[in-house]
């Protein structure tokens, strides 16, 4: 029985899911001037980083696999996606080094001259459900001996089915279908996309990640997802109360990699061309990381996680790889104030934390003196780090320090670490959006009754 | 047909070896942290990197040294940083961790050396080319096995004679009784970290000697196949880990030489998966721990 208010909540959904799918192709046509054009690139790859992150999740956070074989059934899904769709044309360029490769046909050029855009929205969305099912196969075979498995031996072996799968796309034999290690480019992209004058580019990865990431919530908050969530939970108690283990993790191990090859495809759609190379072991932790950031077992967190991930990696910190020279001296003083500024505050908030948590060290030396040595060496590092400041403020050099090409991901895998180590939770926790504001609104009845 | 064979055989001792004092690391840290150190790899890829700046500036009666001690040094303090905090948390975030102190490691190093390969030192002696029956090879090739057998033998005394030992066995046995006993743990497992590194430094030294090019992500794919070796041979087990360094150095080397390179690494992980699912202890682990 559905109530009358899901019918509302449905309904607001909805809405939302519109507004902003409205926002983005608006985002999309508005002038290069105005929109800069790393908003749109980050808005497209956070969007597909979002969906295989929630991908992960689903398999890490809620069925608690502790998998790392995304990376191998993004491959599987981007190459099964690139093969149907490069065009006929261009499949003898392509397949230079393989005379006679390619498929001989092209599912979205073919459904593409016969229906125009609505068919070639219908052949990516065709070609990009194959692509999943090509990833959900074989995370149904490997899943066969590798399910057995538990926590890190899990994760070790999906590892390596990641790497096989690489290394076997990559083979010569292969090499009329798969172009051997060479590039697979020419299909059709997100920029093919559009209606008259208005681009849809932007707002194509955002419907078909936001469709797919409906189906996992939707999944989630059915029966199948509370057994992964016993699972993960309890796996003897799951047994216990009649969940069959070895088919929920299986399902949730073939559906997690079904989103995954989406995604992959997805991301070929976006860079244009695939080569078995980049979907490394690192492209997994990268987006085990977004998990992380996000919060396990929340799948609003892997989305916003994804976006901050993606706008850190390729915008926001952009500035931080190219090397710098200062205007003149009182754009340094005010660089130096900014830094010592933020010396403080993160000095303050450790030493914060440090008295929170109580862990005090406590060294005894022969007098049996207890000494806290964290807020100490805090302090010294940031002594040290302010009178570097002041240094650099008296000095004549005007070009900052440290800035040149790589400082960008340093910072950013430190960031990343302080998130790991302190703030375990991520930004949600396993909360959702839409819990924050339950518990608000519980929270005042709670207040109101008390009263 | 031995004669074809040769180079190969040789070259997969010689890389087994590395795999091997790589491998024995993973499979210290395991046995008493119960945790996959993904940053041992990158460990391994600072050393090299250590390694080839030392050399430039000093004589190598000095860098070598230095290299080693460095490493120890880094490897200790990943584990202080990354690792102590956690050590009463879920095992799955002290993984995180570590992934995350790969990542760390492996920007670090691509920013400090500018993400270009830089050419590994040429270290006298073992560089030289030697003749083994008929084919030539650099005398590191033919040291390698020798070396990593010594100083297994040291470990395994050290393990088995020294108290430092007995503590490490203690803790890789019962981590709170342990502790419970007196042992200070976090010494022991520092001193596990030392021991290990110190392999990986030896192991960085052999290895760059016959592939003479450092980049920021070497070290990945010879951490990972280390610990596949460290998982084959049976977690926990140093022996075990020497065993399966050399056998997939070697299997992997005669994959490549049948003209099949692409499928080396694969094999690798097929054999892994293999081993996990045929006998999850691998060959010479104890029966103890529930791992499947």
């Amino acid at each position: 029985m559905i109530k009358k208010k899901d019918y509302k909540k449905t309904w607001i959904a909805l809405l939302i899911a519109a507004a902003i799918l409205i926002l983005v192709v608006v985002l999309d046509n508005l002038p290069s001037k105005v929109v800069p054009s790393m908003l749109l690139t980050v808005l497209q790859k956070g969007a597909i980083y979002a969906l295989v992150a929630v991908s992960m999740n689903l398999l890490n956070g809620f069925t608690g696999l502790f998998s790392l074989g995304q990376a191998g059934f993004m491959l599987l899904g981007a190459y099964t996606y690139a093969v149907l769709t490069v065009p006929v044309a261009r499949q003898a360029s392509v397949y230079q080094r393989y005379p006679g490769g390619g498929l001989g046909f092209s599912v979205t050029e073919s459904l593409g001259n016969s229906m125009g855009q609505l068919g070639l929205f219908l052949g990516v969305v065709l070609c990009l459900i194959l692509a999943g099912c090509v990833a959900g196969l074989f995370a149904w075979f490997i899943g066969l001996p590798v399910l057995k498995l538990k926590s890190d031996y899990l994760a070790i072996a999906t590892l390596g089915f990641a790497e096989i799968i690489r290394s076997v796309v990559q083979y010569e034999g292969l090499g009329p279908v798969t172009n051997g290690s060479n590039l697979l480019y020419g299909f059709t992209g997100f920029s093919d996309f559009h209606m008259g004058e208005l681009k849809l580019t932007t707002m194509m990865p955002f419907l078909f990640a936001g469709a797919s990431i409906l189906i996992v919530v939707l999944l989630i908050n059915s029966t199948y997802g509370r057994a992964f969530k016993a699972i993960r939970d309890d796996e003897v108690a799951a047994e216990a109360m009649g969940i069959n283990l070895a088919r929920h993790k299986r399902m949730s191990f073939v559906i997690s990699s079904f989103f995954a090859g989406i995604s992959g495809a997805m991301l070929a759609m976006f860079q244009a061309s695939v080569q078995a190379t980049a979907f490394k072991a690192a492209m997994t932790y990268e987006i085990l990381l977004i998990v992380v950031i996000g919060g396990i077992g929340s799948v609003t967190g892997s989305v916003l996680g994804s976006f901050l991930f993606v706008g850190c990696s390729e915008w926001w910190l952009r500035f931080l790889d190219n090397e710098t020279i200062l205007k003149n001296f009182s754009a340094k003083v005010q660089f130096c104030a900014l830094l010592a500024a933020l010396i403080a505050v993160v000095v303050g908030f450790g030493l914060l934390r440090l008295k929170r948590s109580g862990r005090k060290i406590i060294f005894r030396s022969g007098k049996r003196i207890a000494v806290d040595w964290g807020p100490v060496l805090a302090l010294a590092l940031a002594a040290l780090a302010l009178g570097w400041d002041v240094w650099f403020l008296l000095s004549s050099n005007l070009k900052l320090p440290l800035l040149r090409s790589g400082f960008r991901m340093v910072v950013f895998s430190v960031v990343i670490m302080i998130v790991v180590l302190f703030f375990r939770k991520g930004i949600m926790g396993d909360q959702e959006l839409w819990d924050l504001r339950r518990k608000r609104r519980s929270a005042k009845a709670k207040a109101g009754a008390g009263k | 047909m031995l004669e074809q064979i040769l180079p190969y055989l040789l070259a997969g001792v010689s890389v087994g070896g590395q795999y091997a004092l790589i491998a024995i690391g993973y499979t210290m840290v395991y046995g008493i942290l119960r945790l996959i150190n993904f940053a041992h790899g990158d460990i391994f890829t600072v050393s090299g990197f250590v390694m080839v700046y030392a050399a430039a500036t000093m004589p190598l009666t000095l860098s070598i040294p230095l290299t080693i001690v460095l490493t120890v040094a880094l490897a200790v303090l990943v584990e202080k940083v990354a690792y102590r905090p956690l050590r009463t948390a879920p095992r799955m975030s002290v993984m995180i961790s570590a992934i995350g102190m790969s990542y760390l490691l492996q920007n670090s190093m691509w920013y400090l050396t500018g993400g270009l390969p830089k050419q590994y030192p040429v270290l006298p002696w073992i560089s030289d080319s030697v003749n083994v029956a008929g084919s030539s090879t650099s005398r590191v090739t033919v040291v390698t096995p020798f070396l990593v057998v010594v100083l297994v033998a040291g470990l395994v005394l050290l393990i088995k004679r020294t108290k430092i030992g007995m503590a490490m066995r203690a803790a890789s046995r019962d981590f709170e009784t342990a502790q419970l006993m007196g042992i200070k743990i976090n010494n022991v497992i520092s001193f596990t970290f030392v021991v290990g590194s110190f392999l990986a430094a030896v192991g960085s030294m052999l290895y760059f000697s016959n592939y003479a090019t450092v980049t920021p992500t070497i070290g990945a794919m010879p951490g990972l196949k280390a610990f596949v070796a460290a998982v084959f041979g049976g977690i926990g087990s140093i022996p075990g880990a020497v065993i399966g360094g050399f056998i997939i150095g070697i299997c992997e080397s005669l994959i490549k030489g049948a003209g099949l390179t692409t499928f080396s690494d694969a094999f690798t992980f097929a054999l892994l998966i293999v081993i996990l699912a045929v006998k999850p202890t691998g060959l010479f682990g104890e029966n103890l721990t529930e791992k499947v």
